[in-house]
């Protein structure tokens, strides 16, 4: 059985003794994103916390597809790859499968992940390559200047749609669930202690971790999340999952808590009508995705509560452990390959 | 009885069945023998796609061709002296392409009443006079089979299936083939399963002794071995060369392989072939598609890597955005297209010559490729090998051709001494190359190559963005600025025209041909064999064979203009005339056929003796 280096997901990755500061990981490159995009509040806060990892700065590569989120790696004094819609997580696979050394974020959009590039999510998802997938979910096309997006709610009415869009939204988080990635969390571009606290485990777990950050697009779908944002209505319906702990939300006579529901699934009810005893407490480490999948319906269909923070986060070996075992063992078994053994083997013969 | 032994310099034989009889195996066992016997050889092998086509009718049949000779020999040969059938719907299918005197070898156990009507046979032809004109030998190949097997504690089913094996000892009697490699072959093959190991032996054995027996059979042929170039040899597929010369690619960069592919035919034994050979460091990934095939090899590139992926036509129009990519981020990358017959899915186990303008052109923008095409199955080999040099000379993605006729088919391959091959290593970029000795810039380039550096993730102070948004020239920033795209195209373009190709060669034994024949790819044997029909019937003819595609050769259009006639066949409606003639203003006269097969030497011979006929 193959050891997993969950806990110390960076091991592989050379660390270094400098302290480095948010400084280092800025770009000569001037940032070009609409002034009040939630994209700003994500870049600083992954500019800001990356000197925490510790790692060699040359050791970091961003990729991303197209789309605005995707002009994030220029951003960054990083490696970096800018590549082609919706293919980030292929080519971000070729490369972290084999550099083992290397920590590989993916910068994505709800279009560029979710739509074009839906496939190659939900395979490097289910094959754990060793990549933290993020996802900016503005639940709008930006770069194209505003379509409907794959996660835009039924009924949206854009330049593409102008009756409404007809097809139902994907939930980034129960897509992930569904194809049994080891690390799925959901955090927020406003909340930088959330997001930052998010981001370091999603590196920090060996394997592919997604995390949906829901991004405010101002230009073309303004306030999409504004009531996880306003004071007035933040705590009411945010749900905050953390492993260990009783699932429970909103303030005063308004506190409500998750329990079991006779279906199967997970169903909210007032705090004050259930025993402790009752009230699920979160595991993220549970192997059976289920119960994540059901916390992941919470927001369904009304964005009354909407579950954040990490709702999976299981130990498997990822695929460039995997990868890099069968050459070792390959070579352990026969040696390093001999170029003339092999033009030389099968049937031969000889002519003097 | 003592039988008649026969002096022949060359045989075609052709063994067919069903797609459930095994004639693959049969035809690869007897290719064995003879190249262990050291005939020169060239097999074609034709199967259809589906895996088990209806059992007795004519799509599913399956066959395998094959010439050996005393003498050098260039293709599969045109018509076999010798069809092996068993079943009606094996005759039926390849009966037109055999000449009036051959032998055909029938199994009359499988000419049943049901299994003649299912191919449209009113009578048995192995009993009117409708075969009068082919020498018959009619054996009962299943009964035989079933009846040397009595002893034997298999069932009656796997006995039957033995019947191949002894096809294969009667024909290794009727040509004097050595024996031994069969029995050892079969022995590993079913290890696991001893009884059926000897069981295939014994029926391999019966039928070489039914050969020394019957009268059926009066006379047994002897075909000398040829005389070969000194060295060991091989009997290689085009496949398996292409993948041997990706590994030695990867040895002689001393760079690890990563293969990004996805299954199609004909193309996927190469990821099975490389899969298999980790300890070189070789790590193949079986992408969920085409796109993330090329794209994993890329990224793999990105990191240092010898990127490669594996594919046919379709998934070639699949990865065009992505070789974009790799063109404008300037990266080293092989795509290997082994062309089948398109459009669309076309026919994916017949070969064609159709994807040289997509090869060429089919990607959007300005977007120079080079493109390189193996000639022959060994071919496959040192053109691997020259597809990573380029792409890792000139930093870029190379495209090179093979087809389902050289994938599959075969040749004996003097392999080559390692020391013979190209020392292809790379030097990786560690140190700012920046005036101010401390920038990186990723788009400075070589004053003699215009290859860009490479500096590869974990290096440090080189931290840089690539991507598929236009770059600075030098800095390889964002750029939007119009004379600055400009010039990257051009200097894209530059740098490709300006690949190190080697001159093209002409082969004119007198020197003073009038007309060329020229060919690029895999129709090289068929070619070169009619160029020897003309010539020996007294005729002038140069030829010349294009391996390298783009850049093309320096030479070529004054080869092309020194003649007064260029003959040009391709496996399509004339893609490369079309691009020699908007080239070099030569009028190319084009010969097509686009029928999913090779052409054959005769047919090709009869062109040339036409073009020089005319005035």
């Amino acid at each position: 059985m193959t050891d997993t280096l969950n806990g110390k997901g960076l091991a592989l990755i050379p660390r270094t003794d400098v302290k480095q500061t948010l400084k280092d990981f800025k770009s000569d490159q001037e940032v070009r994103w609409c002034p009040g995009c939630g994209d700003y509040a994500i870049l600083a806060a992954v500019q800001s916390f990356l000197p925490e990892l510790g790692l060699k700065r040359e050791n970091i590569v961003f990729v991303s597809g197209i789309g605005c989120s995707s002009r994030f790696p220029y951003y960054l004094n990083t490696y970096g790859f800018h590549s082609i819609h919706g293919r980030a997580p292929a080519i971000a696979t070729g490369l972290a499968a084999s550099r083992p050394d290397l920590s590989v974020w993916v910068i994505t959009g709800d279009g560029d992940a979710l739509s074009i590039g839906g496939n190659h999510l939900i395979h490097a998802l289910r094959r754990n390559v060793n990549l933290n997938i993020l996802l900016f979910n503005n639940r709008i096309y930006g770069l194209t200047k505003g379509q409907y997006s794959p996660t835009s709610e039924i009924g949206k009415i854009t330049k593409s749609t102008p009756m409404g869009s007809l097809d139902k939204p994907f939930n980034p988080i129960s897509l992930a669930l569904g194809a049994e990635a080891g690390f799925v969390a959901r955090t927020i571009d406003s909340d930088r202690k959330h997001l930052q606290g998010v981001l370091r485990q999603a590196a920090e777990h060996r394997g592919a971790s997604l995390v949906e950050i829901y991004q405010n697009c101002n230009i073309f779908n303004d306030g999409a999340f504004d009531t996880l944002k306003d004071p007035g209505t933040r705590d009411e319906i945010t749900v905050r999952l953390e492993h260990g702990q009783p699932i429970v939300f909103g303030t005063g006579d308004n506190e409500r808590a998750v329990r079991l529901s006779p279906t199967g699934g997970v169903e909210v009810v007032r705090r004050a009508e259930v025993s402790d005893g009752e009230i699920l407490v979160h595991d993220a480490h549970n192997p059976d995705p289920s119960l994540a999948f059901a916390l992941s319906r919470l927001d369904e269909p009304a964005f009354e509560h909407v579950p954040i923070g990490v709702f999976r986060s299981i130990d498997r070996p990822s695929y460039d452990q995997l990868l890099n075992e069968q050459v070792q063992t390959a070579t352990a078994d026969k040696g390093t390959g001999s170029l003339a053994d092999l033009l030389h083997g099968g049937d031969t013969w000889t002519i003097r | 009885m003592t039988k008649q032994v026969q002096q022949l310099d060359r045989v075609i034989i052709r063994f067919a069945g069903d797609s459930g009889d095994g004639m693959q195996l049969t035809g690869d066992r007897f290719t064995a023998e003879t190249a262990q016997f050291g005939n020169d050889l060239s097999t074609l092998p034709n199967f259809p796609a589906e895996i088990r086509a209806p059992a007795g009718t004519l799509p599913g049949v399956s066959s395998f061709q094959l010439h050996f000779a005393d003498h050098d020999i260039l293709t599969p040969g045109d018509a076999p002296n010798v069809l092996v059938a068993m079943n009606p719907a094996a005759l039926k299918a390849n009966l037109g392409d055999l000449p009036k005197g051959a032998d055909i070898i029938a199994n009359t156990d499988e000419f049943t009443k049901r299994n003649l009507a299912k191919v449209g046979y009113d009578g048995n032809p192995l009993e009117d006079d409708s075969l009068a004109e082919w020498r018959l030998h009619a054996v009962p190949l299943t009964s035989l089979t079933v009846k040397a097997l009595e002893g034997y504690d298999i069932s009656k089913k796997d006995a039957e299936r033995a019947k191949n094996m002894f096809a294969l000892g009667l024909l290794s009697w009727l040509y004097h083939r050595p024996t031994e490699g069969t029995i050892q072959f079969l022995e590993a093959k079913f290890a696991k399963k001893p009884e059926i190991a000897k069981a295939n032996i014994a029926a391999f054995q019966a039928g070489w002794n039914y050969g020394e027996t019957t009268e059926s059979f009066s006379v047994s042929y002897e075909i000398k071995p040829a005389t070969l170039r000194p060295g060991t040899y091989r009997n290689i597929s085009g496949n398996q060369a292409l993948a041997y010369g990706l590994i030695a690619a990867s040895v002689q960069s001393k760079l690890p392989l990563f293969l990004g592919s996805y299954p199609i035919t004909p193309a996927s034994d190469i990821l099975h072939e490389l899969s298999k050979h980790k300890r070189f460091g070789v790590r193949t990934f079986q992408a969920e598609d085409e796109i993330a095939g090329v794209g994993a090899a890329l990224g793999a590139a990105f990191g240092g890597s010898l990127g490669v992926t594996t594919t046919s036509g379709p998934g070639i129009a699949l990865k065009a955005e992505t070789v974009g990519l790799a063109v404008t981020t300037e990266l080293p990358l092989i795509i290997v297209d082994v062309q089948r017959a398109g459009p669309s899915t076309g026919m994916p186990t017949k070969t064609e010559q159709t994807d040289l303008l997509m090869a060429m052109y089919g990607r959007n923008g300005e977007s120079p490729v080079p493109v390189l095409a193996a000639a022959t199955p060994s071919d496959c080999f040192t053109m691997a090998i020259e597809a990573a040099r380029i792409a890792l000379k000139y930093r870029t993605p190379v495209m090179l051709l093979s087809d389902g006729y050289l994938a599959n088919g075969s040749e004996p391959w003097r392999i080559p001494d390692i020391d013979e091959l190209p020392d292809i290593s790379v030097l990786f970029t560690t140190e700012p190359n920046g005036a101010d000795g401390t920038t990186y810039l990723p788009y400075l380039r070589d004053p003699e190559t215009l290859a860009r550096p490479w500096a590869v993730p974990g290096t440090a102070g080189l931290e840089h963005r690539i991507g598929g948004i236009e770059k600075a020239d030098g800095t390889g920033n964002i750029s939007y600025d119009p004379d600055n795209h400009d010039k990257m195209v051009r200097l894209r373009q530059a740098k490709i025209d300006g690949i190190d190709v080697p001159d093209l060669v002409v082969d004119d034994p007198d020197g003073d041909a009038r007309v060329l024949v020229l060919g690029w790819g895999s129709t090289y044997g068929p070619i070169a064999a009619a160029a020897r029909r003309v010539r020996a019937s007294g005729h002038k003819v140069a030829q010349a064979h294009l391996r390298h595609l783009n850049p093309l050769p320096a030479n070529t259009g004054e080869v092309l203009r020194s003649y007064d006639k260029v003959l040009l066949p391709e496996i399509n409606l004339g893609q490369l005339a079309m691009l020699l003639r908007a080239r070099y203003l030569v009028d190319v006269i084009s010969y097509n056929r686009v029928r999913g097969l090779p052409f054959k030497a005769a047919e090709l011979a009869a062109v040339i003796q036409d073009v020089i006929e005319s005035d």
